[in-house]
């Protein structure tokens, strides 16, 4: 119920008219609305005779277009377009009967249910899904079977039979209102519940009736000309949009002209209440996000279209296949970016690491450095419209980059399997665990239907998860967060992968049950000697797990280094801040250290070291141009010009220490 | 109406909870039917008494229109008493009620016949409407759907034009229009009428096509509208990322892993659309002169034959209930969530 909230806001501020009145396709809708209400009141005026007209000039009877008839004659020689022009004032005030009855209802009842809660909140929600139950065009039939041809009890009727919806959305409107601090405060002070609901209630929640205001006004239209269609609320020969349509339908074959103008009348005037209606949401949420640019929907669907589509035959680059290195994956120099409106926008500078065969890599840093997003250019998986630009991604041979989804999708699951963050929502919420295993093992192992039902269990066996069987047969929300993460361990595993990239696997789940899943992760890549690139932003599950660990910052790599070393010497000054402000390594009594400042987001880095505002060793030169990898030994990297000073600083402890 | 149902669907909870009555029974496709007929029970009684109300209370005395304005006194006495008008009004409904759960829903005043008798004659009609513009409704919706959620560009633009149409032109212009495109000019279709399916199933369908295209235009563009947004929200979500890490094939995963879940919510919308298809029988019925329950609602009300408009009401809302009934059992069966909740 955003657009509720939202909206809200637009009526608020003395501002959203006028904003309402910039939007060219807003004031199209006014105006047209506008000259519709005109014609109601004048155009009978000026053409009295029209209501009571029998018949016209017979002589000139089913003529088309002429400069007497605009839109012709009808079957009895009547102007078309005049009795559409007059025909507008029986639809006009059939709307606003119909209004007048769901505003006088709706807005009070909503308000009282959402203000008050409680038993006439329960009652009113009652009553509400009770009249969606009932074909409302039924009982206005009943209605006009006892008050003939009355358009005023039918639009009452309608109008009692669809004020619920604008009951339930004032109510939901009003609930957050009434819980606000203010609200108390006006309580507390002493003022009449009738004056706050007046003063304070009701100027808040404006914005969303107008908006649902005008989209009931559109159904009011539509039913008031179905019933004008079926002769049943005007007395003929008055003319009526929905009557001219019926009058049409007679002479049909005849003159088929005739059912147009009615038609687009109403077409149009319905359009304007509906386009009205979005552009007053919008100008809602307009306020409430700021002027800011609005992915478009079709934005998100080519996304996911060129996500989904299966690309073929692109050319497969690179497939040199050498086996003789002892990387099994290894990354270089890989760069991400994403188009945006000021052009390509790198969000991954020139990523390079290894991971070799059964070896556990930590890949380290705070939130915004671009390790998730890195783990996600392996898969080919990276959402938003980012792209690999530049640099290689050789896993077991291949160069992954520039590979089709669908030689992707191959890979995927059967040689690189993937757990993430969120294990529960990762398995589809409608099917069984047992299913969503048993398919990935046929797609991957070809294995039949009974024998995937088996292997699944197997699986889960193999998890260490207790009663396999019974698992296997419940659904994702029958899960606890660390059954959820052994189980989707287990489908990463049903593919056999030479290497299992964990993204924070262990972030979302208790402290003992982080432990246990660490232990399972340690024991397959030691039983199973399968690689795992483990993304993290927690030094104790690197310490725990990992064999060297891989340092990122603001979408580049700041340090490599094996597990023992890093933690010892950090050559860093990044990865030495992340490490004092581990809570693990905290001494107690001290203030937990924190870094300063915050990751620069893409586009916003600076030209020398990216980690230069934040740091305390920085100096110009730091500044001045990109840093190169270093590498101090040979086992060690790091980006940073002062590493030496760093590494005194940390023999200095280490004497102080002992 | 069915613009309405957009709104409807959208403060509809996500997930339905059990009844607690319907808690007592552990298997869930009973709780489901047990929820329903509970709730059928007041919706059925309030209809009924709203309509016997309104027309017990307002002049238009059916007696004297049986009568008409020649009858004398003594036989307008006589009928009132035969009639039971002179009885109390709560005595009437109770006797009406006892009549109707017995299946007798009182004598049309205008035909002289049998409420029920005249309403099962023409219920197949308007079943066969409402069951094809449902099944349309769906496989044209969900298709529509799916194909606007995947591809952008032409068909995308061209999905929301036809729901954009499908919001703001009333059905029976759209069958105006239709008949003078298919019957009249192409000679095509019948423009009028309606052949029994045991005369000829080919008739049959034939004289359906152009009332159930006219009829289902706003309900499949608010269908694949749902669907569309449905699928676009699940394609987004944490699962199908997970699915496509693991390699499945993407026309499994769409057609599988997210039109699944995304199925809930259709559902949803399929089931208040069922509502105002079943509304829009009334004037499709009347454009092609079809003998079912929507036209004679029309022409009862002009004849001012309340017994007959009050039967019609029963009727829609059995049918309601129904489909009502049907919608929630296809819920529970999409989503396991429900079943446990």
């Amino acid at each position: 119920m955003s657009a509720i909230t939202t909206a809200t806001e637009a009526i608020e501020s003395p501002n959203a008219l006028r904003r309402l009145f910039r939007r060219p396709l807003a004031l199209a809708c006014i105006g047209y609305l506008l000259l519709v209400i005109l014609v109601a009141i004048l155009a009978p005026v000026i053409w009295p005779g029209v209501d009571h007209e029998q018949a016209g000039d017979l002589i000139r009877a089913r003529q088309g277009s002429t400069p007497d008839h605009w839109f012709g004659t009808d079957a009895l020689g009547r102007d078309v377009l005049q009795r559409l022009l007059v025909g507008t004032r029986v639809t006009m005030v059939g709307v606003v009967e119909g209004m007048v009855v769901v505003l006088a209802l709706g807005v009070p009842l909503g308000v009282i249910a959402g203000y008050f809660g409680g038993l006439p909140d329960r009652i009113l929600t009652w009553i509400s899904d009770l009249t969606f139950s009932i074909p409302g065009l039924i009982v206005i039939l009943v209605v006009l079977s006892i008050f003939k041809a009355s358009l005023l009890a039918a639009m009452i009727t309608f109008g009692l039979l669809v004020s619920p919806h604008l009951i339930r959305l004032v109510r939901s409107a009003t609930l957050p209102v009434s819980r606000e601090l203010y609200i108390e405060a006006a309580r507390v002070s002493g003022l009449s519940r009738f004056y706050i609901l007046r003063h304070h209630v009701l100027p808040r929640i404006a914005g969303p009736i107008i908006v649902q205001a005008s989209f009931l006004a559109a159904a009011i239209l539509l039913v008031q000309s179905g019933l004008a269609y079926l002769n049943l609320i005007i007395e003929a020969p008055a003319p009526s949009w929905g009557g001219m349509i019926a009058e049409g339908l007679e002479n049909i074959s005849s003159q088929p002209w005739l059912i147009w103008p009615p038609g687009i009348a109403i077409g149009l005037t319905m359009l304007a209440f509906l386009l009205l209606s979005d552009q007053i949401r919008d100008v809602g949420v307009e306020t409430w996000q700021g002027p800011r640019r609005r992915i478009r929907r079709k934005d998100i669907t080519q996304v996911q279209a060129a996500a989904l589509r299966v690309e073929g035959g692109r050319s497969d680059s690179g497939d040199d296949g050498s086996p003789a290195e002892v990387a099994l994956l290894s990354m270089e120099g890989v760069r991400v970016s994403v188009s945006s409106p000021g052009g390509e926008l790198t969000i991954i500078e020139g990523v390079t690491l290894d991971v070799r065969v059964g070896e556990t890599v930590g890949l380290v840093g705070e939130s915004g450095s671009g390790k998730t997003m890195t783990a996600m250019a392996i898969l080919g998986l990276l959402t938003g419209g980012a792209q690999i630009t530049s640099g290689e991604i050789r896993f077991a041979g291949r160069n992954l980059v520039g590979l089709s989804e669908q030689q992707l999708r191959r890979i995927r699951g059967s040689e690189i399997g993937l757990i993430s963050q969120e294990p529960m929502v990762g398995f589809n919420p409608v099917f069984r665990i047992g299913t969503q295993l048993e398919d990935t093992l046929r797609l991957h192992q070809g294995m039949t239907r009974r024998q995937a039902r088996v292997a699944a269990i197997d699986l889960l066996r193999r998890v260490r998860l207790p009663d396999p069987a019974a698992v296997a047969r419940r659904y994702p929300h029958e899960l606890s967060g660390g059954m959820a993460q052994r189980v989707a361990i287990a489908r990463a595993l049903s593919g056999n992968p030479t290497l299992l990239i964990a993204d924070e696997p262990t972030t979302a789940l208790d402290v003992t049950v982080q432990a246990e899943i660490l232990e399972l992760l340690r024991e397959l890549a030691h039983d199973e000697r399968m690689a795992i690139l483990l993304v993290s932003h927690d030094w104790g599950v690197i310490a725990d797990v990992c064999d060297r660990a891989v340092v990122m910052y603001a979408g580049q790599v700041v340090e490599r280094a094996g597990i023992i070393p890093i933690f010892r010497e950090p050559m860093h000054p990044y990865t030495a801040a992340l490490l004092s402000s581990n809570p693990h390594h905290a001494i107690p009594g001290d203030v937990l250290p924190t870094i300063p400042g915050t990751v620069p987001k893409p586009g916003a880095w600076p030209v020398g070291c990216h980690f230069q505002a934040r740091c305390r060793l920085s100096t110009t030169e730091c500044g001045e141009a990109k840093i190169p990898m270093l590498q101090p030994t040979d086992e060690r990297e790091t980006r940073c010009l002062h590493f030496r000073v760093l590494a005194q600083e940390s023999e200095l402890v280490e004497v102080t220490r002992s | 109406m069915t613009s309405l149902d957009v709104n409807v669907a959208l403060q509809q909870p996500q997930v339905r909870r059990g009844s607690r009555i319907g808690g007592l029974l552990r298997d869930p496709i009973a709780q489901v039917i047990t929820r329903r007929i509970l709730f059928a029970i007041p919706l059925l009684f309030v209809v009924s008494a709203l309509s016997f109300v309104l027309m017990r209370l307002i002049p238009g005395d059916p007696a004297r229109q049986i009568l008409g304005p020649s009858g004398s006194p003594e036989a307008y006495a006589a009928l009132r008493e035969q009639l039971g008008l002179d009885l109390p009004l709560y005595q009437q409904y109770w006797d009406w009620l006892q009549n109707a759960v017995q299946g007798n829903l009182g004598t049309s005043i205008f035909r002289g016949e049998s409420v029920v008798d005249i309403l099962n004659q023409r219920l197949p009609v308007t079943f066969s409407l409402l069951f094809l513009s449902l099944l349309v409704t769906l496989i044209v919706g969900v298709t529509l759907g799916v194909l606007s959620a995947v591809r952008g560009g032409a068909t995308g633009r061209g999905i929301d034009v036809l729901s954009q149409l499908g919001f703001i032109l009333p059905s029976f212009w759209v069958a105006a229009v239709l008949v003078s495109i298919f019957a009249v000019q192409l000679r095509l279709l019948p423009a009028v009428g309606y052949v029994p399916i045991d005369d000829s199933v080919a008739d049959w369908l034939r004289s359906l096509v152009l009332p159930v295209a006219a009829i289902a235009l706003a309900s499949v563009a608010a269908v694949a509208r749902q669907t569309r947004e449905a699928m676009l929200d699940v394609l987004g979500s944490e699962h199908i990322r997970m699915a496509r890490a693991n390699g499945i094939p993407p026309h499994r995963i769409l057609l599988r892993y997210a039109l699944k879940p995304a199925g809930t919510r259709v559902m949803t919308m399929l089931g208040l659309e069922a509502v105002s298809l079943l509304g829009g029988t009334v004037f499709i019925e009347s454009v092609f002169a079809m003998p079912g329950l929507g036209s004679i609602a029309v022409s009862a009300t002009y004849q001012q034959d309340v017994p007959l408009v009050v039967g019609v009401t029963v009727y829609f809302t059995i049918l309601v209930v129904i489909v009502n009934l049907i919608v929630d059992l296809m819920y529970t069966w999409l989503d396991p969530r429900v079943r446990t909740a």
